[in-house]
């Protein structure tokens, strides 16, 4: 009944004029579709080069604010020594990385991964565009390669005093064999003149006049839209519902049954679908679920936390006997709640299916898992499926750990072949199904010898695994690694950055019947607050200065300790803070970065807590685009102090019971407060910046509080405890 | 029906009067700058000017608005990025995700409006819109960098 022309094959994302494209429903060539070659030649497949020198650089990770997109083509264009004015970027499809024996590799970006795990190849990518691009050159002027030079896309000559640019050059080149992988060398970080510098981001104009097409405003030709619900007991089913209440209502098309879970509405626009669906009788089986409170979910934990059996984490020493031996002990119990990652905006896909092809165009940390989900629902073999990249109104983790929203949208396009049907989760049934930060608790013991050194430390987490929820093939004998992000003993990815003589760690396992996901920051976010809120109790019942007491177990953790130290003294750690205003310091390792933080606050007589200023500092090896990891930085304190302070999903009769904003709160600007941050790249190796940062907010607000009230808040949300003065 | 001046053309649009004004400006205008993110009134990603008022749309049904009141959106602020307030945010690299910046902006350019030379304090205040990034100081900043500017 409709007609789409919109490219089936071609369709790329890539800045306004293709968002505008979009929005038209016109075609929009991929830079490199083969029936453009000859105007717009792909030297490879990174790179892009239109006749009038256009650099066009494919991003395979995906930009959802963290500034990817830029870092990646930055690295890129630093190899391919091209003019950065002249840069611009698209997405590939996962369906052409099927195609194309995954010449993109991966498509994921979560646990900040963009930069870190793609620099080497990226880079390889731009270099060899480069070797060809000047090949092409020398092969045109019959004079050898090594006697030309390149400076910002001109290739010169000197000898014979000529010169050409790669776009006059980009057709031959595409000609050319690549070079080999072991041939390519790359630049020396310290001699990058595009990479590492704080230039612009490449995504920003269209976010300031509403151009930026995100994938809730996706339009399509004949579009329907759709409202859907799922059962709000997480495991229930839907049982029936009553169509004819409101098939005369304004724009109605059609009711559908979601699988066993839920129903959609289809109406002309959004609004009529979501206002029919709420007028629709629905009848839920809520199953065993629906008898589930907060109470037994905090009991579960709660007794995981002295349980016989637990799964090891890691130990060295023997902490029994270390305890049974100590002079003295200090035992505390830390507990997080669920979190929800409250994207700004709410999950949504527009799908068009018929028997041939199934096309689903969103918003994915994954277009891969996105194309492979699509796959499943579709009953299409996988290459008559194609999902297309629009940028993300916010990712944290949701749109990695669950495609369900592709997977609704292709279930409710299926009932109309041929027409694409845009469905778009109200906030209400956005928060009320996700994918939550797992819910942990930790029991904490510390052993002190005749020298009240810290001789022995027990953590016992006890609580929720993502893997067990997310991917259960992944759980090694039923343990879940992921857990002890941040305190495993050696690696690169997180690094515990303490030394203790002994030392046990391990977790009961107690799965709770609320979904679990990756949520920004992922375990780290409560390790870090666990181990730093309870170092620091440990030194002030040593009456040490935190920070020379966590000094002490440093001395085998140098970047650690440097992070730590580069705070501590642009604080001014150890001189007399403003009137009324107290420190706290925390430091951790994860996703590759080492990051510390000191906070300063006050507390008012009444209870009001204040953020005056975070010092924060990180380590990520090599910085890419400093002014970029200056806005991750702030960005983490806010996303990372938004749950200290306020987060909190709780159950009741089974379902979430937090719906909206005005039950789930953000910090917003009245209480946002000065970050000054140092980046320190100290080289050698690649981390993360997307997430690390916020490991350390929380804690070191906790022990600033702690060092101006003298109440030790080892339950977040902070607004559970009354910070007024007794 | 209803018949709405938006971004100074009149419209005529085909819908339900309870129609919350966001969804009329989304879908039957199909202006998308215009965000849905609660549909409270509690996040501010659809503000609008009003007669040079910022609204949250989401909140408002299209009936309580009559074509005499001037609707503004992000689209109609201005045709080539040219507002002090757009090039201020251009200027310091405002957005991260930006899915939250329409709403900012227009929050921010109607605050500056009613006030051109607000004090860090009245922008705290003033600005109640959620950002989930957090670009909160960068947005600060340019809100008193486009007041400087306009001040000249």
């Amino acid at each position: 009944m409709n007609t789409i022309t919109v490219s089936r094959r071609g369709f790329l994302a890539s800045g306004a004029a293709a968002a505008a494209g979009l929005t038209l429903g016109f075609h929009v060539p991929f830079a490199g579709d083969a029936s453009a070659q000859s105007v717009t030649p792909e030297v490879n497949a990174w790179v892009v080069i239109k006749p009038d020198d256009t650099v066009v650089v494919r991003v395979a990770r995906v930009e959802m604010g963290q500034g990817t997109l830029t870092g990646l083509a930055q690295l890129v264009a630093e190899e391919l020594e091209c003019d950065w004015d002249k840069v611009t970027w698209e997405y590939p499809t996962p369906g052409e990385n099927v195609r194309r024996g995954r010449v993109w590799q991966n498509f994921g970006t979560a646990g900040s991964q963009g930069i870190r795990q793609s620099n080497e190849y990226v880079r390889k990518g731009g270099a060899a565009a480069r070797m060809m691009l000047i090949q092409a050159a020398a092969n045109e002027w019959k004079v050898p390669v090594g006697e030309c030079t390149v400076a910002k896309g001109v290739i010169t000559h000197a000898g014979t005093s000529r010169s050409t640019s790669y776009g006059k050059v980009a057709a031959a080149a595409s000609l050319l064999t690549p070079p080999a992988a072991d041939s390519i060398t790359l630049k020396d970080p310290k001699t990058w003149t595009i990479a590492g510098r704080p230039l612009k981001r490449l995504d920003t104009a269209e976010k300031l006049n509403g151009r930026q097409v995100y994938s809730i405003d996706m339009k399509l030709p004949g579009m329907l839209n759709a409202a859907l619900k799922v059962c709000p007991v997480f495991g229930g089913k839907i049982k029936s519902f009553d169509v004819t209440q409101i098939e005369k209502m304004p724009g109605f098309r059609k009711a559908v049954r979601l699988g066993d879970t839920g129903v959609a509405v289809i109406a002309d626009t959004w609004w009529r679908a979501k206002t029919a669906l709420d007028a629709l009788p629905i009848e839920w089986d809520e199953g065993p679920n629906g008898k589930v409170q907060q109470a037994d979910i905090l009991a579960a934990q709660q007794e995981g936390l002295t349980a016989r059996e637990a799964i090891l984490g890691s130990k060295n020493g023997d902490v029994p006997a270390a305890l049974a031996s100590a002079r003295r002990t200090v035992e505390a119990v830390y507990a997080v709640p669920h979190q929800h990652h409250v994207t700004m905006e709410p999950m949504n896909a527009t799908a068009l299916w018929t028997a041939e092809k199934c096309e689903v165009w969103t918003a994915t940390q994954n277009a891969e898992a996105a194309l492979a989900t699509a796959a499943e629902v579709s009953g299409l073999p996988i290459d008559k499926n194609e999902v297309y990249r629009l940028h993300l109104g916010g990712g944290f983790g949701r749109r990695s750990s669950s495609h369900d929203f592709v997977r609704y949208a292709v279930l409710i396009a299926k009932e109309m072949p041929g027409t694409p049907i845009k469905t778009i989760w109200s906030r209400e049934e956005d928060m009320t199904h996700g994918w939550y930060h797992p819910a942990t608790q930790c029991r904490l013991v510390a052993g002190f010898d005749e020298q009240d050194n810290l001789s022995a430390l027990h953590m016992r987490i006890s609580g929720q695994s993502i893997l067990a929820t997310l991917n259960p093939d992944r759980l090694q004998n039923g343990r879940d690694g992921a857990t002890f992000q941040g305190l495993n003993p050696q690696g690169p990815e997180s690094q515990l950055g303490y030394t203790v003589p002994n030392l046990l760690i391990e977790h009961a396992m107690r799965n709770p019947h609320v979904p679990a996901g990756f949520w920004r920051g992922v375990n780290n976010n409560q390790n870090a607050i666990y181990l730093e809120c309870f170092l620091d109790e440990l030194a002030h019942s040593a009456k040490q200065d935190p920070l020379e007491f966590r000094r002490k177990l440093m001395a085998n953790h140098p970047k650690h300790r440097a992070v730590l130290d580069a705070v501590a003294e642009k604080v001014g750690w150890g001189t007399p803070a403003p009137a009324g205003v107290y420190r706290g310091i925390a430091q951790q390792m994860g996703f590759g970065s080492y990051v510390a933080a000191c906070a300063e606050v006050s507390v008012s007589d009444a209870g009001i807590l204040k953020i005056h200023r975070i010092v924060a500092a990180t380590d990520c090896g090599h910085a890419v685009n400093p002014q970029q990891i200056a806005a991750q930085v702030e960005g983490s304190f806010v996303y990372g102090l938004t749950a200290a302070l306020y987060g909190e999903i709780t159950v009741a009769n089974g379902r979430v019971e937090q719906e909206n904003f005005d039950t789930y709160q953000m910090l917003r600007m009245d209480e946002m407060f000065d970050v000054e941050t140092i980046i320190m790249p100290s080289g050698g190796f690649w981390g993360g910046v997307g997430e690390p940062t916020i490991f350390v907010a929380a804690p070191a607000v906790l022990n600033a509080i702690f060092a101006a009230t003298g109440i030790r808040v080892r339950q977040v949300p902070l607004s559970k405890t009354s910070l007024k003065k007794a | 029906m209803a018949r709405l001046s938006i971004n100074d053309i009149i419209r005529d649009v085909d819908v339900e009067p309870d129609t919350p004004l966001l969804w009329v400006i989304r879908e039957q205008v199909g202006l998308t700058g215009t965000k849905y993110g609660c549909g409270i009134a509690q996040c501010g990603a659809c503000t609008v000017h009003i007669d040079g008022v910022a609204t949250r749309s989401c909140a408002i049904p299209v009936s309580s608005v009559t074509e005499q009141q001037k609707i503004i959106t992000i689209e109609g602020l201005s045709p080539d990025l040219t507002h002090p307030v757009q090039k201020a945010w251009l200027e310091l690299d405002v957005p991260q995700c930006g899915y939250c910046q329409s709403g900012q902006i227009m929050a921010a350019t109607a605050l500056l409006s009613a006030n051109p030379r607000p004090t860090e304090q009245q922008i705290r205040d003033e600005m109640t819109n959620i950002c989930r990034c957090g670009t909160y100081n960068r947005i600060k900043a340019a809100i008193e960098l486009a007041s400087n500017t306009m001040a000249g």
